[in-house]
């Protein structure tokens, strides 16, 4: 998350907005947001509907047990479809901005 | 005759220490050292000479320093902090679902409707049709100006 911050400039320009889902409340992703300085947007699934629908779903690997979503990466156009997906198969290792950002010039190459 | 100290036994014991805790508080911010836990690697591979070297005076010069029974203490409580510190970035970490499910690329990604952190609700297609001005959410700009795309992250949340 910090990674994506650093290069949100790089985001700005190609007009690609990023987005935090996580089981986190409104309000605990207002304090993140303060306290890490995040200035993207961060969306809350709480009871992981989502999350459980889109099949993202980490059964009790949350504090006390707690549903949460495993890592993943989705980057999406325009139209909704989904263009390019990191689905990581080791929670420590996740996708970085530069991968996104080179999925998004492949498919839209700059004249 | 008065034994000295074994000083290495503890250094390399609070080398273990730093070089566990200095993943979960400070390397983690770094992919270079997340990825792979390297910089955690060389400074357990530095306590373990420590320890090592610590014991082996303990138990070879007895009548010079101390450490058979402190050091044989410090070096099992090593042994298994470390154990449990591996199992979790080598082993928990890795027990991720494989979500087979999962939207594919080529695929419409399902519409969903989540709450921001101002407590309103934004709709997948309201994030991809809404005006780009900057990633500041509410989005200000011109709405000639249209988003291009979205990279949704999933994460497992901070608290």
């Amino acid at each position: 998350m910090r990674s994506f911050q650093k290069k949100l400039p790089e985001f700005d320009a190609r007009r690609i907005r990023v987005v935090a889902i996580s089981v986190d409340s409104p309000r605990e992703n207002d304090h993140l947001r303060k306290i890490a300085g995040y200035s993207f947007l961060f969306l809350s699934d709480e009871k992981a509907q989502v999350i459980r629908k889109w099949d993202l779903l980490h059964p009790h690997a949350g504090m006390a047990g707690a549903d949460v979503a495993r890592p993943a990466e989705f980057l999406l156009d325009s139209t909704e479809t989904v263009r390019w997906v990191a689905l990581t198969d080791d929670y420590l290792v996740r996708a970085r901005p530069e991968q996104v950002l080179q999925a998004f010039d492949a498919i839209n190459p700059r004249n | 005759m008065k034994r000295s100290w074994n000083p290495r036994l503890w250094a390399g014991f609070a080398l273990v220490i730093v070089g566990i805790l200095s993943y979960p508080t400070f390397f983690i911010r770094f992919p270079a050292t997340r990825d792979f836990p390297w910089a955690n690697l060389l400074l357990l591979a530095l306590a373990a000479y420590l320890l090592a070297a610590g014991l082996r005076r303990a138990f070879r010069r007895p009548q010079e320093y101390r450490g058979k029974v402190t050091g044989t203490i410090l070096a099992s409580l090593s042994v298994l902090l470390v154990g449990f510190f591996f199992e979790q970035i080598f082993y928990v970490s890795r027990q991720v679902p494989a979500s087979l499910g999962a939207p594919r690329a080529g695929q419409i990604a399902p519409d969903f409707a989540l709450t921001d952190t101002s407590g309103a609700s934004v709709t997948l297609s309201t994030l991809l049709n809404s005006p780009f001005g900057t990633n500041d959410w509410p989005p200000k700009g011109d709405p000639r100006d249209k988003t291009a795309a979205a990279v949704l992250i999933f994460y497992r949340g901070y608290w």
